[in-house]
């Protein structure tokens, strides 16, 4: 015996409707920050906003819990931490031994940052 | 108000040998009651004998007396007997029986860990006690292994617990280790942190490591089912000025008594084999905003000289290995070297500058602790420049050393003060560089200070 399927034709072309739709917003909004990016590039202000956190020992050095970065696009995380030690020269005593994470993500040096990404900058804590 | 005084002392005096007594009594009765539990098991009547011996006869792993104990986790439907029993079976082992140890201890305690090991070398201090919760008043003076295996044998009884009274090493660790399948690391220097995690890569245990300082907490379990370990992540040691300790630093009691507790969580799902532990993650405990993040961090590195394919780390490599001269950095506070900046002119002790000060000699005293290290307790009449403004601050020491000269007409001494003696003699380097070839440190600062001259100035 056929079982009646869950949901009707109509309704099958509508989903997929939805992710026609959808899709194709994704085209546009890449097309559109394409154009964004293109229209900041003629102003010479192609660059991104990140926010960097600070833990523990990093956030005693800088005395900040968080701030906003703004580096240029195609920024790799090592641009931010160079940028970010230009900062706070205090940073560079730890830099050896700290954890990156990029959205709460481990992340490489050569990873390129995105606008309003979080970068966070973890150092190990030894006490107890 | 003398007598007063001395009566408090006297009554304070007794007090303590008091609880100490009765902490005393506790413990031998403690440990009577657990022993006639086993002469009561071992020699009694049949029904407790098959009952102990043969818990089969229940539900093939948890005797009645388990099964009422632990009744509550033996309904989670992801614990269950299975789970449970498990525990029973396992053994963990907790470095430090501290402000993380404390909570850690307790639960595995009382959730049935079967064999529950405690390192510790130290003994219960009065300033432990606002974190450390597994100590009480009447243990101060004593082991804190002691103290912390009374308070878990006062909540279970039935559990085995074994006294590692000693400081853990390089030269013990791997004896001490080797026997349990769970390492807690809850310790509070760096050396300890890269021996421990080294010991587990050695001999394959898994590490629940926790670590707290002021209103931050970490918590992350290492070396678990391929997982990193804790060089995966650090490979070179921070720096010695970025190891920081409670001592020093200050922590609010309850955030080492939340990532504790974390720590015996994930012990127990290790040892449970329920849930998924916190590995290649990282917790991120931040108590002042109350947040909690968990970062995804890397994986095993394959260079690592711990646990990477070619480890150059074995059993005699790492009983050898100086984990203090690694990490430029003490394990035991007490072994703190302490700064010897300046020749013996420029210091001077605590008893003579006290009786400098009774013949009246006219000085300017330097307090170079930050503010509100000066704000807890300071001698009368200090002048607080922290280190770290002592530069531009120099104008005005050089208005406070001029003031009320022409009185005497002789110029004032300076003398500079800190809280254990080693920022004082960089100061006094520091102005001596500066033109103020007068200024001397008072040597052991205001510790010493409490110790040979004023018993009732307060320590902290």
């Amino acid at each position: 015996m056929l079982l009646p399927p869950l949901i009707s034709q109509t309704e099958r072309h509508q989903i997929v409707g939805i992710r026609v739709f959808f899709a194709m917003d994704g085209v546009n909004r890449e097309a559109n920050n394409r154009e964004k990016i293109d229209e900041t590039e003629i102003d010479s202000k192609s660059s991104v906003e990140i926010r960097v956190l600070f833990f523990a020992r990093a956030r005693d050095l800088t005395g900040v819990a968080d701030m906003p970065l703004e580096v240029p696009t195609g920024s790799t995380t090592q641009d931010c931490m160079e940028k970010i030690f230009s900062q706070f020269p205090s940073l560079k005593d730890i830099g050896g031994c700290i954890v990156l994470a990029l959205n709460e993500e481990y992340v490489v040096d050569s990873a390129i940052v995105r606008n309003r990404d979080e970068l966070a900058i973890i150092p190990p804590i030894s006490g107890g | 108000m003398e007598s007063i005084g001395g009566d408090a002392t006297s009554i304070i005096r007794e007090l303590e040998t008091l609880r100490a007594a009765k902490a005393d009594i506790e413990r031998k009765i403690s440990v009577l009651e657990s022993n006639l539990k086993k002469t009561s098991i071992e020699g009694n009547g049949s029904c407790s004998q098959s009952l102990a011996e043969n818990p089969t006869a229940i539900n093939g792993l948890l005797s009645p007396a388990q099964i009422y104990r632990y009744s509550r986790h033996l309904l989670l439907p992801a614990m269950g007997v299975r789970g449970q029993s498990n525990l029973v079976k396992s053994s963990v082992l907790v470095i430090g029986t501290g402000g993380l140890g404390s909570p850690a201890a307790l639960y595995l305690a009382a959730c049935g860990i079967g064999r529950l090991g405690l390192v510790d070398h130290d003994i219960v201090e009065l300033n432990n006690l606002h974190r450390q919760i597994i100590h009480t008043e009447g243990y101060i003076g004593q082991p804190k292994v002691k103290s912390a295996a009374a308070a878990c044998r006062a909540i279970n009884s039935t559990i085995e617990i074994v006294e590692h009274q000693e400081a853990l090493q390089a030269a013990n660790a791997l004896d001490i280790m080797s026997k349990y399948d769970i390492v807690v690391d809850a310790t509070d220097n760096a050396p300890s942190r890269y021996m421990i995690s080294d010991c587990c890569t050695v001999l394959g245990k898994p590490l629940v490591s926790g670590a707290a300082i002021g209103f931050e907490g970490q918590l992350t379990v290492y070396h678990h089912k391929g997982g990193p370990c804790y060089r995966c992540l650090f490979p070179t040691p921070p720096p010695t000025t970025a190891c920081q300790r409670c001592a020093d630093s200050g922590v609010l009691g309850v955030v080492p008594g939340v990532i504790g507790c974390l720590q015996a969580l994930e012990a127990i799902k290790i040892a449970s084999g329920v849930g998924e532990p916190l590995s290649g993650r990282m917790l991120l405990l931040d108590a002042l905003s109350s947040r909690i993040r968990i970062v995804k961090i890397r994986g095993r590195s394959l260079n690592c000289e711990a646990c990477g394919d070619n480890p150059v780390f074995n059993r005699d490599l790492f009983q050898n290995f100086d984990y203090e001269e690694f990490t430029q950095s003490p394990i035991f506070t007490s072994t703190k070297p302490k700064l010897a900046l300046l020749p013996g002119s420029a210091r001077i002790s605590c008893r003579e500058y006290q009786e400098r000060c009774s013949k009246g000699e006219a000085h300017v005293l330097v307090d170079v602790r930050p503010e509100h290290h000066f704000k807890i307790c300071a001698l009368p009449g200090a002048m607080n420049i922290p280190l770290s403004t002592l530069e531009r601050r120099l104008p005005e020491l050089c208005s406070s050393l001029k003031a009320g000269r022409n009185n005497t007409g002789s110029p004032k001494s300076l003398y500079v003060i800190c809280r254990r003696g080693n920022d004082s003699q960089r100061a006094v380097q520091h102005l001596h560089n500066a033109g103020f070839s007068e200024a001397k440190d008072i040597v052991g600062g205001l510790e010493s200070w409490a110790l040979d001259v004023d018993p009732e100035f307060p320590t902290y």
